[in-house]
């Protein structure tokens, strides 16, 4: 691993922590989109910015561009606000009519901006360490690196600052205005780190990769977790991997470093989605599985307990009275003489007493409308769940 | 070439008139079923729809080899499609929002996309050229072809679109009413949805996977300003579509450097704009001279209730009283009093004013009035 390498990977790493800590936030405020947005509409910003200053690295250009980004938080509002369309639809109609702007103004001045509308999609990390700065003719490292760890500094810095505000505000606004911390001002705030970040990532990433270092790491760790300061651990350490490991598939298939970074997070979610434990796909269909039946065990205990006459009871009339396939009438009764709550003498099926009891327990939470006690109540009596 | 020029080439040239005939088909067919997308609050289902067909164009062109149109749009729509049920699968079975899944799913394909088309440049195959011009679309690329399948596709659109238009409706507007007269709704939302996807992989050649969710909200959005009706919207956004999309060839093709997508989507745009401005119903100007009208009427009944209080503690209501103990008072303007005067409520002798019968009459009735008018 040469210098160049290591370079690359920091200034990956740096970057995807950058983008993970607003990206948590907006995930939790259901504004991930707005992240697509703002790295969208943020290239009018770049070029009216480029021609000022004439220098792609320059803090006044990252300002301006960052600036179009608030302006386009600040105009979907508007537009919400009025009432003509929805905010999704505010959004839709935003960010594609300033990129458009964006792209013609490079269009229309391709001979006098070095500034390329790929460049600008996908960023070129790989030529990250050519671009160094010097003081007083000492070489202190690539200028990327010093600007996504000034950003970076700065995210943590006010996140640290303000994780209370930021936490409430998520929450419950309602409370945080209530306790004083206006919302307003925590939201634009946020609002403006993503698109500083945003901005100070796109050299290197591309505009619209950063939309999946914002939201993929986090949508993931809000899968694992529900714990706040757990979710942006995660999510700072989904985004790392990914960084370090996309490098490294680029590396190997000899394409672009952004693309690979992103891959990596694709498959980091999709993992996380299918195996979660308790949120993922295959627990989520395994859980739905396993209530469909104790709903069925439910239902056929309530049908025992309301029939005395053994013509109602017996096992093959079970089956066509309720109108269950075999298949699953066989795995409802396994279950309830699994966990003692029937007795099948001479295929005649009789409640037991823990299962009369759970029963006429069940019966009155359905009848005062209290449900989801049931669920509880499942606990103290099963031995074994559906 | 100005815009004259392009005018009346646009007739006599072939490929003008292909890009034009193929813009304005898109258009209407993007227009048509944005609207549907647009009410049913999947406005932004678009944008990751044309993000998440990126990476089904360079697979389509790794395993044939061939840069057919038709080939890598299939592979678009599957792509696409994968997308957009992938997206269903995560907002029902986990508790990830819309939002969150709409941005994972296009970042990530798009992503993968790119991966994709850099990985294809690298490769010893020199057929490769041009698989970006479906980032940012290049309606010069369109040949008669094209545009047939357009027509073809916008067609069985309009079929589908007519005849299972009470089902659309009812889906669209309560998708439980729909679901207990009978209807499948799945099936209405899948056919529904694969037709956007359908649309917005046509239009990727034309606009690019960046700037094809503009094609299918704005005309839309411009619109639902105008009416209420579904079949209005449908048919008014097909129009604005079209338009945008002439009109947007008609900028581009005058001008040098200037890509076709950008362009229509700034047309589109400006249709946006002049539709929330303008729209008499809806639009902004109109509401706030409808707002300006409204306040200036409440004062102007104000200024007579006003009135009416004092003139009640007189026997004679017409008894004169000064102007000046109308100035206690906030509501009144020399001009709200005028109009009283118009309206017949009240007389003036120079700087006395005193109402008249009919003027003590409605102020009487004003607040009884509103009280009717609530219930």
């Amino acid at each position: 691993m040469n210098n160049a390498q290591i370079e690359i990977q920091l200034i990956a790493s740096l970057v995807a922590i950058a983008c993970a800590i607003p990206g948590t936030f907006l995930v939790l405020r259901k504004m991930a989109m707005i992240s697509d947005a703002i790295s969208h509409s943020i290239l009018p910003g770049l070029v009216v910015g480029f021609f000022i200053t004439q220098d792609l690295n320059s803090p006044l250009l990252i300002l301006l561009a960052a600036l179009t980004g608030v302006i386009t938080v600040v105009l979907v509002e508007r537009i919400q606000k009025t009432g003509l369309v929805k905010e999704d639809t505010a959004i839709g109609l935003v960010f594609p009519a300033l990129f458009s702007i964006g792209v013609i103004l490079i269009a229309k001045n391709a001979n006098d901006i070095h500034l390329d509308v790929d460049a600008v999609l996908l960023g070129e990390l790989a030529f990250a360490p050519f671009d160094r700065i010097f003081i007083s003719g000492i070489d202190v490292g690539p200028k990327s690196l010093w600007i996504i760890g000034i950003i970076l500094s700065i995210t943590i810095g006010l996140l640290f600052a303000f994780f209370k505000e930021l936490k409430i505000s998520t929450f419950d606004a309602g409370l945080a205005a209530s306790l004083g911390f206006s919302p307003a001002l925590i939201h634009y705030g946020l609002m403006t780190v993503a698109s500083v970040t945003t901005v100070g990532a796109f050299d290197a990433v591309g505009a619209i990769l950063v939309v999946a270092l914002m939201i993929a790491p986090a949508a993931s760790a809000y899968l694992l977790t529900t714990d706040l300061k757990k979710m942006l651990g995660l999510a700072v350490i989904f985004g790392v991997f990914s960084a370090i490991s996309g490098y490294w598939l680029a590396h190997w298939l000899d394409a672009s470093i952004a693309g690979s970074i992103t891959t990596m997070l694709g498959l980091l979610f999709l993992v996380i989605y299918l195996f979660a434990p308790s949120k993922g796909l295959i627990a989520v269909m395994y859980r739905e599985k396993q209530q469909r039946t104790e709903v069925s065990l439910l239902t056929f205990l309530l049908h025992l307990k309301n029939h005395t006459e053994t013509r109602e009871r017996h096992v093959n009339h079970l089956q066509e009275h309720i109108n269950w396939q075999k298949v699953r009438a066989k795995t409802v009764l396994d279950l309830a003489l699994k966990n003692n709550m029937i007795l099948i003498d001479k295929n005649i099926v009789s409640l037991t007493q823990k299962g009369d009891e759970f029963t006429s327990k069940a019966i009155d939470y359905i009848i005062t409308n209290e449900d989801a006690q049931i669920e509880d109540m499942k606990d103290d009596f099963f031995l074994f769940r559906g | 070439m100005d815009i004259q020029e392009y005018f009346s080439l646009v007739f006599s040239d072939y490929t003008l008139r292909t890009i034009t005939l193929g813009t304005a088909i898109l258009g209407a067919v993007t227009g048509m079923l944005g609207s549907f997308a647009v009410l049913r609050k999947q406005s932004l289902l678009g944008d990751a729809i044309s993000h998440a067909a990126l990476p089904g164009i360079a697979i389509a062109f790794l395993i044939t080899g061939s840069k057919d149109t038709n080939t890598l749009l299939i592979g678009a729509l599957i792509s696409g499609l994968i997308g957009t049920f992938w997206i269903r699968g995560i907002v029902t079975k986990t508790h990830l929002k819309s939002d969150t899944a709409l941005g994972l799913i296009l970042s990530l394909f798009f992503g993968f996309g790119m991966l994709l088309l850099t990985f294809i440049q690298k490769q010893p195959n020199a057929n490769q050229a041009g698989l970006d011009k479906y980032l940012f679309g290049q309606a010069a690329t369109l040949v008669e072809k094209d545009v047939w399948l357009m027509a073809i596709i916008t067609g069985l659109c309009l079929f589908v679109l007519l005849f299972f238009w009470k089902e659309f409706k009812l889906f669209l507007f309560d998708a439980d009413y729909a679901k207990t007269l009978g209807f499948n709704t799945n099936f209405i939302d899948i056919l529904i949805t694969s037709f956007i996807v359908l649309a917005i992989v046509l239009g990727l050649q034309t606009v690019g996977v960046v700037l094809m969710s503009a094609m299918l909200l704005a005309p839309a959005a411009a619109a639902r300003q105008w009416t209420n009706s579904l079949s209005k919207m449908v048919f008014l956004a097909a129009i604005f579509g079209a338009f945008s999309g002439v009109f947007g060839t008609a900028i581009s093709a005058s001008q040098n450097n200037l890509s076709t997508g950008p362009v229509i989507v700034i047309v589109a745009s400006v249709f946006v704009v002049i539709s929330f401005i303008f729209s008499p119903s809806r639009g902004l100007l109109f509401r706030q001279i409808r707002f300006i009208a409204n306040r200036r009427d409440l004062e102007q009944q104000k200024t007579l209730a006003f009135m009416y209080h004092i003139a009640e503690t007189h026997d004679n209501i017409s008894h004169p009283h000064t102007i000046k103990i109308l100035n206690n008072f906030q509501g009144y303007t020399r001009k709200t009093l005028q109009k009283l005067v118009d309206k017949g409520y009240v007389t003036l002798d120079g700087t006395m004013w005193s109402l008249t019968e009919k003027g003590f009459e409605t102020a009487a009735n004003l607040y009884n009035q509103q009280a009717l008018k609530d219930e």
